[in-house]
This record gives C-alpha cells, sequence and structure tokens, in this order.
C-alpha cells in the first residue's frame, strides 16, 4: 500500500479546496492586515514613536503577519475537518486503508500550505508600508512554519471533538484571537506592569510572535530557544493527542 | 478461505444498548449475500464494524483471510462499501470524488484515472463526470456511491440500502448493475427493506434480530420451508363473495380478483377443479411475491419457520 497517493490525495483536496472558495479564504486576510498597516502602523503608529529600537510600523509587521498566518491555518483544519464530518464523508478515508498519521498530516500540511500562503500574501502588502530587512531568515521561515503546524493542530483537535458549527467558532472566538492580540502583537510586554507581564509569559503565543519579530527585525523580548522548545513541545503533545483521539475514534465513529 | 468471517462479534454502545450479541456469519467468495433485519437489528452496526466506522467490543472480522485488527490494510484494501446515506462532498465533482477514493486506495494517478472512467461508464455517469454532486438525482447520487466503492476493485462489496427511494425503474437498472459486477467476481453483501430484492438477487441470506443471527442459509432452502404459495387469480366474470373450498383460504380483493393461500400439500390442481365445479373461470394466474417477507415476518417473531 503505498500511503505517499493517500497523503497527496488529501493534501491536494486541501489545496484546490481553499484556492477554490479564494474569496472566504485568501483575500479577506490581504484586506484586514492592509487595514491594520494603515490604521495601526502608519496613521497611528507615527504617533507612538520606536519600540524596543524599532519604528512602530516595524514592530507590528511580524506580529500580524503571524497572528494571520495562526487564525488561517487553525480556521482551515477546523472548517475543513468538522465539514467532512459533518457531510460524512470522513468515512471515504475510514473505509480506505488510509492509516490515522496519514490522515492527519494530510490534514495539518492543508492548513500548513494555506497558514503559509496567508502568511506570505500579508508579508507582500507589508513590504507596501514597511522596509523590513530580514535579520534572521532561518528562525522567521522556522518558527511560521512550526506556529503553523502547532494551530494547524490545534484546530484539528477543535473538529474532531466539534459536535457543531458553534463548536468551531467558540475557541477561535473566545480563545484564539484575545491570546493573539494580548500575545505583544501590538506591544512589547516590556511596556505593561510586572504583573502583567508574567500573566503575559504564560501566552504560548507570545513566544511565537516574539521569536518571529527576532528573525524578521531582530527585536525580541523572549529567549528565542525557549520560544523553539516552547513551540515544538506544543507540537508534540498536540500530536500524540490528535492520534489518540483518531484511534480511538472519538468524535468520529459511532 | 471466505470472503467474510466474522466471530463472536459483539458490541455495545457507550448507553449499555447491546447492539450485536456474539454474532458468527461466512460468506464465501463470489456470493451474492443478503444481510436483513428490522430497524434497529444491529445490521448497520455490523457492516459499519466490518467496515471500520464502528468499533466492535469484542469478536474478530476477517476479509478474504485478512484480520481487520492485525492486517487492516489488506482486510481493508479487499472492502469496498455503498453506504445507506449520500455521503460524500456534494460540492465535489462527480469524477473527484471517485478519483480521490482510488487516491486513499493508492492507486496510482494513470490507474485511478483509468478505474474512474471504467466505474463511472459502468454506472452510466461518465457524461456526468464534470457536474457538482449536489445536482445529481437521487438516484445518480447512489450509483457514485457505487462507482467509487468499485473504484479500487474491491474483492468484497458491501450495498446497504443502496435502492432505497429510488423509483421502480432506476431499482431495476441498478439490480441489473449489481448482478453484473457479482458475475465479474465480486462478492457482494446487501442488505435490503426491499425483500423481493434480496430474493431476486441473492442466494444466501442472514436475517438478523435483536443482535443474533436468527437464520443463516441459502435462499432457495429457506424458500423451500415456505409451505403456502400465494397465488392472485383472475376470473372471467365477478363475484359477490369469496367461494369456500376446504384446504385453501380464499380472500376476495376486487370483484374479479381472488387471493388464494395454496397449501404445497394440496396443490393447485384441487383448486381448479373445486372453481370449476362452481363455474368460476380463472383467466390467468400469478405468483404473489412475498414469499420471503412472510419467512421474514414468522423469523422476527421467533416462530418456527416449519410452521409457516
Amino acid at each position: 500500500m503505498n500511503y505517499s497517493i493517500a497523503f497527496r490525495t488529501i493534501v491536494t483536496k486541501e489545496i484546490f479546496r481553499f484556492i477554490r472558495i479564494w474569496p472566504q479564504t485568501l483575500l479577506p486576510p490581504a484586506i484586514t492586515t492592509a487595514l491594520y498597516f494603515l490604521i495601526f502602523g502608519k496613521l497611528i503608529g507615527d504617533r507612538i514613536g520606536a519600540i524596543n529600537g524599532a519604528s512602530y510600523m516595524d514592530y507590528i509587521v511580524p506580529g500580524i503577519i503571524l497572528m494571520s498566518v495562526i487564525s488561517h491555518s487553525y480556521a482551515n483544519v477546523v472548517s475543513s475537518f468538522y465539514s467532512t464530518k459533518f457531510q460524512r464523508n470522513i468515512e471515504e478515508l475510514l473505509v480506505a486503508p488510509v492509516p490515522n498519521w496519514i490522515i492527519l498530516c494530510g490534514y495539518v500540511s492543508g492548513g500548513i500550505i494555506r497558514g503559509l500562503l496567508v502568511g506570505f500574501v500579508v508579508a507582500l502588502i507589508s513590504l507596501l508600508f514597511a522596509d523590513i530587512v530580514v535579520k534572521d531568515m532561518f528562525i522567521a521561515l522556522s518558527i511560521m512554519f512550526l506556529t503553523a503546524t502547532l494551530f494547524s493542530l490545534a484546530g484539528f483537535i477543535n473538529a474532531v471533538l466539534a459536535e457543531s458549527f458553534d463548536d468551531i467558532s467558540i475557541i477561535p472566538n473566545f480563545i484564539l484571537t484575545p491570546l493573539s492580540y494580548l500575545g505583544g502583537v501590538f506591544y512589547s510586554v516590556k511596556m505593561l506592569p510586572d504583573i502583567w507581564q508574567n500573566i503575559s509569559l504564560g501566552n504560548p503565543i507570545l513566544y511565537m510572535i516574539n521569536a518571529f519579530r527576532y528573525g524578521l527585525i531582530g527585536v525580541t523580548d523572549v529567549d528565542i530557544q525557549l520560544a523553539y522548545i516552547m513551540t515544538v513541545g506544543f507540537i508534540l503533545a498536540l500530536t500524540l493527542i490528535s492520534l489518540f483521539l483518531l484511534y480511538k475514534g472519538i468524535g468520529i465513529k459511532n | 478461505m471466505n470472503a467474510l468471517s466474522i466471530r463472536n462479534l459483539k458490541k455495545i454502545y457507550n448507553n449499555g444498548f447491546e447492539a450485536l450479541s456474539g454474532i458468527d456469519l461466512e460468506v464465501e467468495p463470489g456470493d451474492f449475500f443478503a444481510l436483513l433485519g428490522p430497524n434497529g437489528a444491529g445490521k448497520s452496526t455490523t457492516i459499519g464494524i466490518i467496515s471500520s466506522l464502528v468499533n466492535e467490543s469484542s469478536g474478530s472480522v476477517s476479509i478474504f483471510g485478512h484480520d481487520l485488527k492485525t492486517e487492516r490494510s489488506l482486510a481493508k484494501s479487499c472492502l469496498g462499501l455503498v453506504p445507506q446515506e449520500v455521503n460524500f462532498n456534494q460540492f465535489d465533482t462527480v469524477k473527484s470524488i471517485v478519483f480521490n477514493q482510488a487516491g486513499y486506495y493508492g492507486l496510482p494517478r494513470k490507474l485511478a484515472l483509468q478505474r474512474t472512467e471504467h466505474c463511472l461508464k459502468q454506472m452510466d455517469l461518465w457524461d456526468k463526470r464534470d457536474t457538482v454532486s449536489r445536482r445529481l438525482s437521487g438516484g445518480m447520487k447512489r450509483r457514485v456511491m457505487i462507482a467509487r466503492a468499485m473504484v479500487h476493485a474491491p474483492k468484497l462489496l458491501i450495498l446497504d440500502e443502496p435502492t432505497a427511494g429510488v423509483d421502480i425503474e432506476i431499482r431495476r437498472s441498478m439490480w441489473k448493475m449489481m448482478q453484473e459486477v457479482n458475475q465479474e467476481g465480486t462478492t457482494i453483501i446487501l442488505t435490503t427493506h426491499y425483500l423481493e430484492e434480496a430474493e431476486s438477487l441473492c442466494r444466501n441470506i442472514a436475517i438478523i434480530d435483536q443482535g443474533r443471527i436468527v437464520e443463516n442459509t441459502d435462499m432457495t432452502s429457506l424458500l423451500a420451508r415456505l409451505h403456502v404459495d400465494h397465488f392472485v387469480l383472475d376470473l372471467a366474470e365477478p363475484l359477490a363473495q369469496a367461494p369456500i373450498i376446504s384446504g385453501y383460504k380464499i380472500e376476495r380483493i376486487a370483484a374479479k380478483v381472488l387471493d388464494v393461500a395454496v397449501p404445497k400439500e394440496i396443490g393447485l390442481n384441487f383448486l381448479f377443479s373445486q372453481l370449476s365445479a362452481q363455474n368460476i373461470t380463472v383467466v390467468s394466474l400469478k405468483n404473489k411475491s412475498n414469499r420471503l417477507e412472510q419467512l421474514f415476518m414468522n423469523l422476527i417473531d421467533a416462530k418456527p419457520a416449519g410452521n409457516i
């Protein structure tokens, strides 16, 4: 049995799915982030001045790019896999000799690809507003990739456990978005009082945004090694949880 | 080596409901096998376990000698499933639904395209290959599911009520397709609520009720247990009431139509002689196709078939 064909089939299907509906998947982040750059970066940013030695526009670009990667990699997997469950065409995969890890890799890869694609679209738009010279391309790309992986996995778990369409919007709206905004997209945590600084350090998104910011403009509030350890640690944990859910058939088998 | 071998299969759902109480079942290669039972009897659970959509509580299933637990991939490769309800992505085209399924089974692209074309042509759907599936009629959607299930050329095809809700013309054409697939060597397991369908198509039969196999035999032997045949007689002249003839149960269902239950030990000759004696002319007669239905009702009512 050639599992690579099954894997390619799932990934290709996923890519066609989000490209087919590009006005819903690729266009909105381009418009939204252009507005962020214009309003927060240009109009308000000019009055704020530099943060940690970087202009406010340069400072917010990495966070906005990574926020887009987070929300779209998550959204891709959660909506696609939940729809597959809802329409019961998950049965096409369950009946076939496709191992659970291929199902997981296929859907997560779809999420990663959309997350990265949106990230690059947003990065291109940012070039209209900021003149960024990338400090460390490896760190920037690897953190972007790992973040997309992590949130694709999170989206997968959400989709597996969801029992209604409401369930797939609760986590993005009430957990993911607040954590992203409070993860230092628009400000440095060093600007916060000590107690809020300490609380913010419990937010995993803070580490990813700061590591990515370091890769792009060389500015960070956290230790880069710690950021890698946390991100990879979360990826491993969520991978194991996803495989366990698939093995048990929780949420997908009767 | 049987196409399907089920040993002591049990399923108890989380709410404590025992759907299967340890069933055993054997299906031979090349068979056209009927799995019948009333709603909630355990048919869907059995099919769900065979096709890996439901986790069993205990017992074993092997498909063409491959155990579903220890040789999962090989066992699944032998199986194709046509589910009861439409379960493909309604936004995909007919061709992509079938082609993608070939990919899940690991068929290389060229072979997958060939098999997709073959199956869609066999199901008379090639002209609809680029149609978005939600625009298809109910009968076409069912044929898409059959094409999808056959794209990897499975040795065992399970059809879970494939003709439910389709009109008689489409049903007949689907019967023909199923027979062709079976004649090409594919073992078929059919569940249906149309007992006439099972009687026409299947060689062997199992009846499941309350999670237990209550009958498992060949169709001929099962029908042979029927001691009474029902005939409908068309008469030349109208009758005001049904004639009374000893040994027969006669019902007047219209002025010129009688329904007669004929015990096999008495036969038809005596009936005709008695009708002639009463100056009743029979123009034509036909056998009522409800024989299996009678047996089915008796079996699930736990009455011995010999008393039918």
